[in-house]
Parts: C-alpha cells; structure tokens; sequence
C-alpha cells in the first residue's frame, strides 16, 4: 500500500504516533499513526462511529491523547469548519462578523481595520458571497452557509484545513460546488483534511485516503485503498469495487437472499435473486472517467 | 407635574440609587448577551443566589459586603465554570447544588444571628435607600472592568460564545474566555445586587438581550441594543420607584418586562421566530465519529 509523499520539499505539518484515545474510558481511537504533509489533500473514510471526528480533533488539538505523541510544526496556522450540524444558526450573527471574528491575532479593538475589512471582503468575494455580508448566516443556501465557514477559516490564512464531513447532507451540485472550491484551494498550496462518508463522490477522487474504523485500517492512493478487503474490514461489510476510467467505483455488495427451494409460501414472494449490487454514494465522476469498467473481487 | 418628577433628584441616596440602577441596567444588558447566548441564563440565576450566602457571611462577620461577597462569588463562578466546562457530573445538577446551598446558607445564618449591616430585604429585592458611595464606586469599577473585557477581547469572546470548539482551534483560549467571563458575570451581580436584589438580577441580564435579539440579527448592534435597553429600564425603573413608592428591583424588573411585551407584540412573526430561538439549546457537539 502506497502512502504518496508529496513532491518536492514538503514538510510534515502534523504526526500522531501511536495515538489512542476517547471520550471518558471508551477508546475511540487506539494506537494510530498519521502524517500530515504541507500540500496534501486527505480524506478520512470510515463509517459512523469510526472516529473521524475524533482524528480531525486530535488533528487540530483540541482534543487530549491518552497514549502517544503529537508533533505539530511550531507555528502551524490551522483552521477548523465544523459540521453544518453543530452550527447554532440561531446565533445572531451576519456574515461579516462569523468571518471576522476569526481574526483573533493582532488587533483587539471590535472593530475591523481597513486592511482586515479588505482581507474578510477579498475572501468573501474569493467564495462568490461577497454580496452576503450584511447578511444572517441562517438567510443563506445550504452552499452559501458552507462557504461562510471556510471564508471564516481562510481569513485566517491557514496552512492546513481541517473540514468535518463537508459535504453531509448536501445535493450532487452542492457537492460538485464544494469539491471544485476545495480543489482550487488545494491547487493554491493549501493542505486538507477531510473527513467524509462519500467513498464515490469524494474519496475516490483525492490524492490520498486514510480508512479509519478506530485505527488505520488503510492510507494511501485510492487505487491502493478503496480494495475489498480494505472496505470490507473498514465498513464491517462487504462491497465490490468497479475501475471506472482508471477510478474506484464502490458498490455496496448487498444482495437479496435467493429464493427459498421449499414450495412453502415465503414472507416475501418475489425476491429478486439477480439484484445489482448497489452503489455505495452516488457515483460522481471528477474530471474525464469514460472508459470500461472492471470489477475487482 | 415636572417638579414632581425632578424632585427626587434633590435628595443625595436617590441620585446615588439612579446612577447606580441606571448603570446595573446597563453592565447587566451587556453581560446579559454573552449569557443568554451561551445558554447560562440559569448560571447567572444560580450564582445571584450563591452570593447571597457571601452576603451573608460577610454580614455577620462584620467585613465588608463587597469583599466578602466578592470573593465567595468569585470562588462560586469558578466552581460552577469548572463544572460546567468538565461535564464530569451534570452541570444543571451541580450548579443547583452549589448555589441554592449556598443561598440557604445565607438564609440560614440571618435566622441564627440576624443581620449587623445590610438589610436582608434589600438584599433579596433590592432597595434604593441603602444605595452608599461604596455601592457607586463598586459599579463604576466592575463597569470598567466589564467594558474592557468586552472591548479588547470583542472577537474571542464573540468567537467563543459562538464556537468554542472552532475558537481553540484557531488559538483562542477558551478557558480563559470563559472564566473571566464568570468573574465579570459574579462581579456584575455583587455590584447590582444592592439595586437589583439577588432574586430579580437574572431579569436583568435576561430580559435586555432578549429584546435586543428581537430587534436585530446583528451580535454587535445586539451588544449595543442591550446594553441600552438595560440603562433605559434602570433609570426609567429607579424614577418609578421612587414615585410608586415599590422597590427598586421589582419596578426595574417590571419596567423591562413591559417593554419585552412590547416589542414581542410590534416586531410580529420575525419578533417571535427570533425570541423562540433564544436560550435554544445549542446544537448537538459533532458526533463522536
């Protein structure tokens, strides 16, 4: 299994060794290894429960460790976008201000300098909200509140950006949006780590992947990666992978049980016994994926 | 009928009162916001009711109120800061625990040995006839200290009260935030409690920012339509008084209840849609997955 190593002279910006750890005494993480390099771009796969958030908040060191060691490089600017979820869309609080108040460096006074109204007003416009900003976060898109919390985490001018299932819950459009912003901001030197449950529509299409059910169950490329066994010890089930223009396409491995030999009436009278397997997330195709797909077992 | 309302103003415990209610008002609305949004408007609630047992002791041991009570409500809002950031039990739980004992602590030691200085009435309600300097240097103090804390450190504390899991990431410390923020808040009551009575400051820090939520979506015109509102009830409160000749915490209290009416009823539906979500329960923190 291949974990790429960034070209050229990229740092590592953050490593856990031998990390465990969990809420009260339940280890949720145990015994972990994992390097994040300056220019990366990761995903964490694994399925609820598994510790994603978990690894993100030990990544961004908010969270204590039971055993092991994190190295962070001195001075490692992180930012951090929650769930969409754990947002308070009640808070009174417009666009401008939930950007600016991440500029907690420097300047104490409440109110923003012209350099930082030009900064917060330059990234807003970076994300196409620049016309939001008097706005109440709640009087937005689903896309548009996404986008506020990345403005708020760039104003920053992170390094590295931690995202926390970034597309949960939002449509393929919202999601093909996202991924095109986070490629755009990955393509400007910016390192990411994400976690995610869209194996197809996200995973499949990053430079590295990390599957994660309590410990690294895999890392590396997703062609490596996104195997069978991997999955299958990964997600507690089994899946089939397809290669899709040179891609991993996961499909969900469920069948239907055959039908019952004895005459006697079954519960369900017209199983299909030649169900297609289902695919696992939508099947979202990032950039050029035409060609013969090839099943691997 | 205007020499009738100026009168008061002749008589020095009346001028003192109204400075002291009017700025109560206003520390009281200011810090009110970060209470009502954090969701503490029962710690605020609770710690009045444990720095009475400070007043108390401090009374019958014969030190002065402010000291006495100041420290215990130091001590408290600590304790209950630090129980509330562990979870190691369950903060609603102990914060009761801590305070109502410590609000019948106070009860009990006025029944046992009676009272050598402040009144037990006034205490409990609030009284402008024992409104002294000290209790007018005491405000202005914690005013200043209030209104530094919220000036130099405006964007941690938005961003702490907001998302305190986002702000550490991004190097606030969240701890200190919060600690100082329950200093300020212990600081608010002792000062207030003269004016306002123990049992009626949670209004006080309560109401002001409820009617501010209704008018804005902004948090710093929120801020500052808080902080108004709790000097206008303040002084508005203190005159009627003095005239209706009821107790100040009550007729402040009252005056600040009339005008959430008021607005609940002008602003309509986006009125009642923004006070609805007031003192909502913060999201779920992100699953542990």
């Amino acid at each position: 299994m291949t974990v790429p190593r960034p070209a050229g002279a990229r740092q590592e910006l953050i490593g856990l060794a031998g990390v465990t750890c969990g809420y009260a005494s339940d280890a949720v993480l145990v015994d972990i290894d994992l390097a994040v390099h300056s220019g990366e771009f990761i995903g964490i796969v694994g399925p609820s429960g598994a510790g994603k958030t978990t690894a993100l908040r030990v990544l961004a060191g908010s969270m204590h460790v039971a055993h092991g060691r994190v190295t962070r490089r001195p001075g490692l600017r992180m930012a951090y976008v929650p769930q969409v979820e754990t947002i308070n869309w009640s808070f009174p609080v417009t666009v401008r201000e939930c950007v600016t108040m991440a500029r907690v460096d420097g300047r104490r006074l409440p109110w923003a300098s012209r350099a930082e109204r030009a900064q917060v007003a330059a990234v807003l416009g970076q994300l196409d909200i620049g016309d939001l900003a008097d706005r109440h976060i709640r009087e937005l898109s689903g896309g548009q509140q996404q986008r506020v919390f990345i403005a708020r985490a760039l104003v920053g001018e992170p390094e590295l950006l931690l995202m926390d299932e970034p597309t949960s819950g939002v449509d393929v459009r919202l999601r093909h949006e996202i991924l095109h912003l986070l490629d755009d901001l990955h393509a400007g030197g910016l390192a990411i780590v994400l976690s995610t449950h869209d194996l197809n529509g996200i995973a499949a299409h990053l430079p590295r992947v990390v599957c994660l059910n309590r410990a690294v169950i895999g890392d590396g490329v997703p062609q490596d990666v996104l195997t069978p066994d991997v999955l299958e010890r990964t997600y507690g089930a089994s899946m089939e992978v397809l290669v899709h223009g040179g891609m991993p396409v996961v499909l969900d491995g469920f069948r239907r049980h055959p039908p019952h030999p004895h005459p006697h009436p079954h519960p369900h009278p017209h199983p299909d016994p030649h169900a297609e397997p289902h695919v696992h997330a939508e099947p979202h195709v990032h950039g050029e994926a035409h060609g013969r797909s090839e099943a691997r077992r | 009928m205007i020499d009738e309302l100026l009168r008061p103003f002749e008589f020095e415990f009346f001028r003192n009162g109204l400075i002291v209610a009017t700025m109560s008002g206003a520390l009281c609305g200011a810090i009110g916001v970060y209470v009502v949004l954090k969701g503490m408007s029962y710690i605020g609630h609770g710690l009045s009711h444990a720095i009475f047992g400070g007043f108390a002791a401090s009374s019958l041991l014969g030190i002065n109120y402010l000291l006495g009570a100041g420290v215990w409500g130091v001590v408290s809002a600590l304790m209950i800061n630090g129980v509330t950031r562990r979870r190691i039990i369950g903060s609603d739980a102990a914060i009761g625990v801590i305070t109502t004992a410590s609000f019948a602590l106070g009860l009990a030691l006025f029944a046992l040995f009676g009272t050598s200085g402040r009144s037990f009435d006034a205490a409990l309600f609030g009284s402008i006839l024992g409104v002294g300097l000290d209790d007018v240097v005491a405000i202005f103090v914690v005013s200043i200290l209030a209104a530094a804390l919220i000036f130099l450190r405006y964007r941690a504390l938005l961003f702490t009260t907001f998302d305190p899991e986002v702000a550490d990431v991004a190097g606030v410390n969240t701890a200190r935030m919060d600690a100082l923020l329950m200093v300020v808040l212990a600081g608010s009551i002792l000062a207030t409690m003269q004016v306002l009575g123990v049992t009626l400051i949670a209004a006080a820090l309560v109401i002001p920012a409820a009617v501010a939520r209704m008018l804005t979506n902004s948090f710093a015109r929120m801020l500052q339509l808080s902080t108004g509102i709790g000097a206008v009830c303040g002084f508005a409160g203190m005159n009627l008084s003095y005239h209706l000749d009821v107790q100040s915490g009550p007729t402040i209290v009252l005056v600040a209840a009339t005008l959430f009416a008021a607005v609940f009823v002008v602003t309509g539906a986006t009125g009642r849609r923004r006070a609805a979500a007031i003192g909502a329960p913060a999201p779920i923190a992100a699953r542990a997955d």
